[in-house]
């Protein structure tokens, strides 16, 4: 066993033999974690496997119910966010927690601004600000509002704060899941500054690629409990992925390998030309009944605005849509659910679930929305299809009237899905469906989608990750500056291609 | 351990707190006065304080039905009492200037309202206003439009079958209590055996998710809005046939306010999502039975403001988690 076996003693934190229970659950059993200065630590799991309890462990926000924590071999005391921050101990959470109506620069400093004559001296916290950002090679005005800006761009700026609270140790909570690529060597290559520099780093993310090329150690959680801690050169992939679902990864890997047969037929879906208000110019094509199309590029390049103009939510001004040869106008997502569509969007928490309501309630919405108000589904229909849902979806829940926000991501994002195949749709648009979710999920997906597909209905997925295109789609179309740069079908979808595509700047 | 498990369940109900504090305050009165809890039927009435707090309590409880709505969907409305007005003002002025049947007036009193509430959900929905500035303009322009009806003047009139409204009595009870139990029944069905109530507490919780999911948001919130109108009509008939008049500067001014600590004594978030019709009763009940201890236990009537104030601020604390989180942990802490 390549094992390397936790040292409390010499580590700048050290979690040792910590238990925390919620109401009858157990999230962590017995976890020893550590970190030893200037490492950067990959903490790796399947959602629910621990991690978040663990970091709200590290962080001050939970205190465990047994086990301690020792900093530099010292017992240390964590009762609130504010004593891990006094301890050097900062915190990049997965969700921005920034504030958008504020200047760029003010986030950075809020609650600790620089003040002149008990006023904020607005001058030095702007150059403070353009300072700082410039280590991220970030050209930003810091004057402008947070929300200006793209959530990569937020996202950076959440981190660049947090590593400016004088911290010596970082924890990144899956810092990098809504950014391109360019942006993540961009954190990458700072990460590893800041290691030169002594910080420990504790680093989320559920891109293995990104866990083998940054990362010094791994630890593996599962079911609240520690699998092992690894030295990243000692475990090969295979058995990385092994240790976070404990079943075998060639398994997933054939299975997420083995296309569907692309039925072809008359096209069900078709975009002509189609310009839109949200900036879509000259967009293109034809999808059949069973088909999986997809929608790759960069970050911004249009991915999403496709599927919000189909959806309804963003106007066409040119071209048109046509769905089973009758042209269609689509105005709203109300008249979109009418045409059996449906859009699993990308930004889950914000436009996906409604969080306090309860599993059954958000499944049965989009049914109840296309059935009208007049016409409730019958509390016996919808237990009943909630629990079917549950049950084809394999949501894990005690029940289905437990709030949706309180399920894991990959879970909500089975519940935005459950509703939208309880209406039955004829073409789901999933727009970064695996975005946030753990690996286990991310094939259970996979496979889903396949499901569907086989039984007939049409997929639209924009992704940013390519893999996950290649192991669906019929037909990828790459999107460039909101436009269609090449159009992929069959053989010629390659990770080369999608890859040459996205990069070139030559017309289609 | 069966009593214990019970005894959780009716810790987390929501309905613990509210009903513990309404019970408090009424064993307050068996000390303070035991006449409190005399009710004695009179010519086929019943009377007596529990009575009087019911009676008294039910246009604020009209309004809190309505509110409970407008607050669930993250809006506020403050025009209420202003539509109280105005609807005290058109009826008023049919009953003196025509000969219209009662239903007819009673019609015309409720399109009133109706009309007002769906003025506030355009302005909301439609135009994209914030609730709270939407509102306001009504509830300041309402007084107008209801001195315009009157004239300037206080309109009186007699008329008994309207009257009944406010001071007659059916099976007992007055007549206000009984309107007021049959408006909850008719709005709670509307709410919760339609998927009206599904579709607000989703559009409270998350409007832009409910958009997606194809719910008609701006829909919702029109006729959410419109409700609170037709309750506020309702509460404004009652409280017109009540003193048999209508005065556009006084009648239910400022008992909006009243309506919103209701629904908020009644646990529901201003930020809008879940919401209990009988919870906001319970909390008009609430502050109706504490104003009307304040009075029959004869502390003098300038602590009356300070007394409730204080009370509300405690049935609130009562039902926060972080507060009885942090309570708990001080407990624990002693122990230790």
């Amino acid at each position: 066993m390549n094992e390397s076996a936790p040292q409390p003693a010499s580590s700048v934190l050290a979690l040792v033999e910590v238990s925390k229970q919620f109401a009858g659950v157990q999230a962590l059993d017995n976890v020893s974690f550590d970190l030893a200065p200037g490492e950067i630590h990959a903490l790796l799991g399947e959602n629910g496997a621990g991690k978040s309890t663990l970091i709200k462990v590290m962080t001050g926000a939970y205190v465990p119910n047994a086990g301690h924590i020792l900093s530099d071999g010292k017992p240390l005391s964590l009762h609130s966010p504010a004593d891990a921050q006094a301890a050097g101990i900062s915190t990049v959470y997965q969700e921005v927690n920034l504030l958008p109506n504020l200047s760029v620069a003010h986030n950075l400093y809020l609650g600790r601004e620089p003040r002149r004559f008990g006023c904020i001296d607005w001058r030095t916290l702007h150059d403070r600000a353009r300072v700082l950002l410039q280590r991220f090679h970030l050209d930003i005005d810091v004057t402008q509002p947070l929300s200006v800006y793209s959530l990569a761009i937020q996202q950076l700026v959440a981190i660049a704060r947090g590593i400016d609270q004088s911290a010596r140790v970082l924890v990144l909570d899956e810092p990098t899941a809504s950014l391109d690529r360019d942006e993540v060597t961009l954190l990458f290559s700072l990460l590893r500054e800041l290691k030169a520099q002594g910080m420990a780093i504790v680093f989320i993310t559920h891109f293995l690629d990104q866990v083998y090329e940054i990362s010094d150690r791994i630890t593996v959680l599962r079911n609240g409990s520690r699998v092992g801690t690894f030295v990243k050169t000692q475990l090969p992939r295979h058995d990385l992925v092994g240790h976070m679902l404990g079943r075998e990864l060639a398994v997933l890997e054939a299975e997420a390998r083995d296309k569907p047969s692309a039925t072809t037929g008359e096209p069900l879906l078709v975009a002509s030309n189609v310009t839109s208000s949200n900036g879509l110019h000259g967009i293109s094509f034809a999808v059949a009944k069973g088909q999986v199309l997809g929608l790759s590029g960069l970050l911004g390049a249009g991915r999403t605005e496709v599927c919000e103009t189909l959806f309804g939510l963003a106007s066409v001004t040119g071209g048109n849509v046509a769905i089973a040869g009758q042209a269609v106008m689509i105005h709203s997502p109300r008249q979109a659910v009418g045409h059996a569509l449906a859009l699993c969007p990308e930004d889950r928490k914000h436009d996906g679930i409604v969080g306090e309501l309860s599993i059954r309630e958000n499944l049965m919405l989009a049914r109840q929305a296309r059935q009208g108000w007049l016409k409730p589904v019958s509390r016996h229909e919808q237990q009943r299809l909630a629990q079917t849902m549950i049950a084809d979806l394999q949501i894990a829940c005690p029940n289905a009237e437990k709030a949706v926000g309180e399920l894991s991501g990959g879970n909500q994002q089975k519940v935005v899905l459950g509703r939208w195949l309880i209406t039955q749709p004829n073409v789901l648009i999933l727009d970064e469906p695996t975005r946030g979710i753990d690996i286990g999920a991310h094939a259970e997906i996979i496979r889903l989608i396949r499901r569907l597909c086989a039984q007939g209905m049409t997929v639209i997925v924009a992704s940013s990750e390519i893999e996950e295109l290649l192991a669906l789609c019929d037909q990828v179309v790459v999107m460039r500056e909101k436009r269609v740069q090449a159009h992929l079908q069959g053989e010629q979808i390659s990770e080369q291609h999608i890859m040459t595509a996205m990069a070139s700047g030559a017309g289609t | 351990m069966k009593a214990h498990a019970l005894l959780q369940r009716c810790l987390h109900s929501r309905y613990f707190w509210p009903l513990l504090a309404l019970a408090l305050i009424l064993l307050a009165n068996l000390f303070i006065s035991p006449a409190f809890f005399q009710v004695e039927l009179r010519d086929g009435r019943l009377y007596g304080s529990l009575v009087d707090v019911l009676n008294r309590g039910t246009p604020v409880a009209l309004l809190a039905i309505g509110m409970s709505l407008v607050i669930a969907i993250g809006g506020v409305d403050l025009s209420v009492g202003a539509v109280i007005a105005i609807t005290g003002a058109v009826c008023a002025n049919l009953i003196t200037d025509t000969d219209m049947s009662l239903l007819m007036i009673m019609t015309l009193g409720l399109l009133a309202g109706l009309a007002a509430g769906l003025v506030n959900g355009g302005l909301v929905s439609y135009l994209g206003i914030q609730p709270i500035v939407a509102t306001l303009v009504l509830m300041v322009a309402g007084r107008g439009i209801a001195q315009l009806i009157n004239d300037g003047q206080i309109i009186t009139f007699t008329h008994d079958g309207f009257a009944f409204l406010g001071v007659g009595s059916l099976l007992g009870l007055p007549a206000p209590v009984v309107i007021t139990v049959i408006v909850l029944l008719l709005v709670h069905g509307l709410v919760r055996f339609t998927a009206l109530g599904l579709f607000i507490e989703a559009v409270g919780c998350n409007a832009q998710a409910s958009h997606y999911a194809g719910v008609p948001v701006k829909g919702v919130k029109l006729a959410v809005y419109g409700i609170s109108g037709l309750c506020a009509a309702v509460a404004g008939m009652i409280i017109t046939a009540d003193i048999q008049g209508a005065d556009a500067n006084n009648a239910g001014l400022w008992l909006e306010l009243d309506a919103i600590l209701a629904v908020v004594i009644g646990g529901a978030a201003l930020a809008g999502g879940r919401f209990s019709l009988v919870l906001s009763v319970i909390g008009v009940l609430i502050i109706q039975a504490l104003s009307t201890t304040i009075l029959v236990s004869g502390i003098a009537p300038q602590y009356n403001l300070l007394i409730k104030s204080l009370v509300v601020i405690a049935v609130l604390l009562l039902q926060s988690a972080v507060f009885k989180r942090q309570v708990s942990l001080l407990w624990r802490r002693e122990a230790a």
